[in-house]
């Protein structure tokens, strides 16, 4: 459980390409106004999504935040619809209702992206306690950022998941700002883990940059959480190569910072030269796989600008269910 | 006195720059007001609405956040009890919803209590703009609602500036709530003495045949379809109110009664709106005066989607506010 075999190396490795090329793709076209309302990149992250995703099984519940293209694409969902849906067309996961921040595919096991910062990790520990009282053999996963680390429903989620001992892992995918804002300027304490430790539950500060690390301690709560041990906190330090919106700059990190990440912290280079370490692939195989990669992401696009908008006359639709008080 | 000196005095400040001048005089005045929130120092807020304040009266009076909203409204409230005059800048109101306890149980109801006022500004980018569902809630209606809340919704960088000045001289709990689809508008803005009173309606356009009541950003597509009216030889008045909570009774009553055909509108969702509020009170006082029922223009009943077409189409256009005028031009 310790390491990716060969298949789920590649699998992770060409997943970690989706993302990227998706993302920067997505950021070129939301500048040119393609992407309704803006998005949040998460180029940087793929590791900490990927390794999340490598642990666990294609039932498994998950809910997100605002930045969640990066989960949504390696739970599984193709690149064509989840463009879409950063198009707002009828043919995205969320119909276009949702856009960028609100991608979801609740029948796969996908909760949702958000818009309220934390509140992605009490749905996803609400799905957990569903989970519990169903019998079901599956686990729940709640992503959070740095940020959300400092608003109470997280805490008051964490608190829950613990007292119920519920299948739950919570992913703070730390990228080290929110917004503007260092997390080392707004954490109290500083040690999340140890933070998160406080609420009695398993907590561990991770390098989320690589794939495999992260890959393992999901999978080790993942473990924890169907013997009905309890939730397990996860916290997976990464970076985001671009600014918190597309297209913002900003002064508060300089650029000696952000090229140091993306030089030799990389998570897509490092895990590259594992792959080839290991003979699980020869560099033109990466290179084949880069390129088929590329025709995945511009097909996306395609199908995005071709997809057809949802119809006006749905605006008041699927509010309720129109039912209540009919006699049943 | 000190006068603002940051807004050039030959550019015409944005409604952002407005704010800012308003608090910048109100600041040096009061060494008791500070203002907390989210990325404000450096950024100076997401609609730089206070963007160098931080620079210019130091990080204690302009304090960064965590992503806390129910601990920034408990500390501005707190403070406030304590004798300070915090601005609470919650970024988009609809980060309201995690400190709606903090604002409606208890910075609404202490003075009632306990007889101490709550000098205290909850400051929020509000209204519809692309953004989706989580983004776009329209919440008018739960704060005025609340005893004890106040509740400004200016149009114009003038009525910001004025607004928030009266704002930070009045001693109870204000909602400042400032459109998004205007923070970059232009316009004049007067110097440190002048104050826009609350409760008091303005009317931005007069008019002799029909009259539209409405309030922040509604009042620029009201103001366009009046315009578009005028060509075709309607002539309607339109009133922005400024503020909802208190409410410019007088002047609705003297519109209803002047012109007799009345349309209310906002972006808000027509079922429980304040629009339904004015209509009632309207009709209350002056049913005599009425040539016909009052129309109120609203939002529909959904959540806002991210896709650009269905947003615009649940919430009033300059066509669907023409259309109402027509109706009550019937009469
Ligand atoms: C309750 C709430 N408060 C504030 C915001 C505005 N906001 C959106 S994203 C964000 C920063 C979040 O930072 P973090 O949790 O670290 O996530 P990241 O953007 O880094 O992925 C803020 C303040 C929000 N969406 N919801
Ligand atoms: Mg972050």
């Amino acid at each position: 459980m310790s390491t990716l075999d060969k298949e789920k190396s590649l699998a992770a490795l060409r997943q970690m390409m989706v993302i990227r090329d998706f993302e920067e793709t997505a950021d070129k076209l939301c500048l040119r106004g393609k992407v309704p309302g803006g998005m949040h990149n998460s180029s940087g992250q793929e590791a900490a999504a990927v390794g999340v995703m490598s642990a666990l099984a294609p039932d498994d519940v998950i809910a997100t935040t605002h930045r969640s293209h990066h989960h949504t694409l390696a739970k599984g969902f193709t690149p064509k619809s989840v463009m879409a849906e950063l198009f707002a067309k009828s043919t995205g996961v969320s119909g276009g209702r949702g856009g960028s921040m609100h991608l979801a595919g609740v029948e796969r096991g996908h909760f949702g992206g958000n818009g309220i910062v934390g509140a992605g990790v009490g749905i996803a520990m609400g799905a957990a306690l569903g989970i519990q009282v169903l019998k079901d053999k599956k686990v729940s996963v709640g992503f959070v950022g740095d940020g959300g680390m400092n608003t109470g429903r997280t805490w008051e989620a964490i608190n829950m998941a613990v007292i119920y001992k519920l299948p739950f892992i919570i992913i703070c995918d730390n990228n080290q700002y929110a917004v503007e804002t260092f997390v080392g300027r707004v954490t109290g304490g500083g040690d999340l883990a140890k933070r998160a430790s406080g609420f009695g539950l398993p907590s561990f500060n991770i390098n989320g940059q690589d794939v495999e690390e992260v890959y393992k301690y999901t999978a080790e709560a993942r473990e924890r959480a169907l013997a009905g041990e309890g939730p397990t906190f996860i916290n997976a330090v990464t970076y985001r190569y671009y600014g918190h919106n597309v297209g913002e700059k900003g002064q508060y990190r300089t650029q000696e910072e952000i090229a140091e990440w993306r030089t030799s912290k990389d998570p897509i280079d490092y895990f590259t030269g594992v792959v080839l370490e290991r003979k699980f692939a020869t560099q033109q195989e990466i290179d084949d796989m880069r390129a088929s990669v590329r025709t995945e992401i511009d097909e996306a696009v395609a199908f995005a600008e071709s997809s057809p908008e949802p119809a006006i006359s749905t605006i008041t639709q699927g509010v309720d269910s129109g039912k209540l008080g009919i006699q049943l | 006195m000190s006068t603002d000196t940051t807004v050039k005095a030959n550019a015409t400040p944005t409604y952002s720059e407005a704010f800012q001048s308003g608090v910048r005089e109100e600041m040096t005045r009061n060494k008791g007001i500070f203002i907390l929130g989210t990325d404000l120092q450096e950024r100076g807020g997401h609609f730089a609405q206070v963007k160098g304040i931080a620079q210019e009266f130091g990080f204690d009076r302009v304090k960064d956040s965590p992503i806390s909203e129910a601990a920034m409204v408990a500390a501005g409230m707190g403070s406030a009890m304590y004798g300070c005059h915090p601005i609470i800048d919650l970024n988009f109101i609809d980060f309201s919803l995690g400190a709606m306890d903090e604002i409606i149980n208890q910075a609404a109801k202490i003075r009632f209590m306990f007889n101490k006022p709550v000098p205290l500004v909850i400051r929020a980018t509000s209204g519809i703009a692309l953004g989706g569902a989580h983004h776009c809630n329209s919440l008018e209606s739960f704060f005025a609602h609340t005893a004890g809340l106040s509740l400004a919704v200016p149009s114009t960088p003038m009525d910001v500036k004025g607004l928030i000045k009266t704002a930070l001289r009045n001693e109870d709990p204000v909602i400042f709530l400032m459109h998004k689809k205007l923070s970059g508008i232009r316009g004049e803005i007067k110097g440190d003495d002048y104050f826009v009173p609350f409760g008091k309606a303005a009317t931005i356009k007069p008019g002799k045949d029909a009259v539209i009541i409405s309030y922040g950003y509604s009042v620029v597509t009201a103001n366009k379809a009046a315009q578009a009216l005028e060509a075709e030889g309607i002539s309607v008045e339109v009133i922005d109110l400024r503020t909802l909570y208190p409410l410019d009774t007088d002047a609705i009553n003297a519109a209803v009664q002047k012109f007799g055909r009345v349309v209310v509108v906002d972006e808000a969702p027509l079922f429980g709106s304040i629009t339904a509020e004015i209509a009632a009170t309207a009709t209350e006082a002056n049913f005599g005066s009425l040539k016909g029922p009052i129309v109120r223009v609203g939002a529909a009943r959904a959540p806002l989607s991210a896709n650009p077409a269905m947003s615009e189409a649940a919430i009033p256009s300059v066509d669907s506010i023409s259309a109402a005028v027509k109706k009550v031009m019937k009469y």
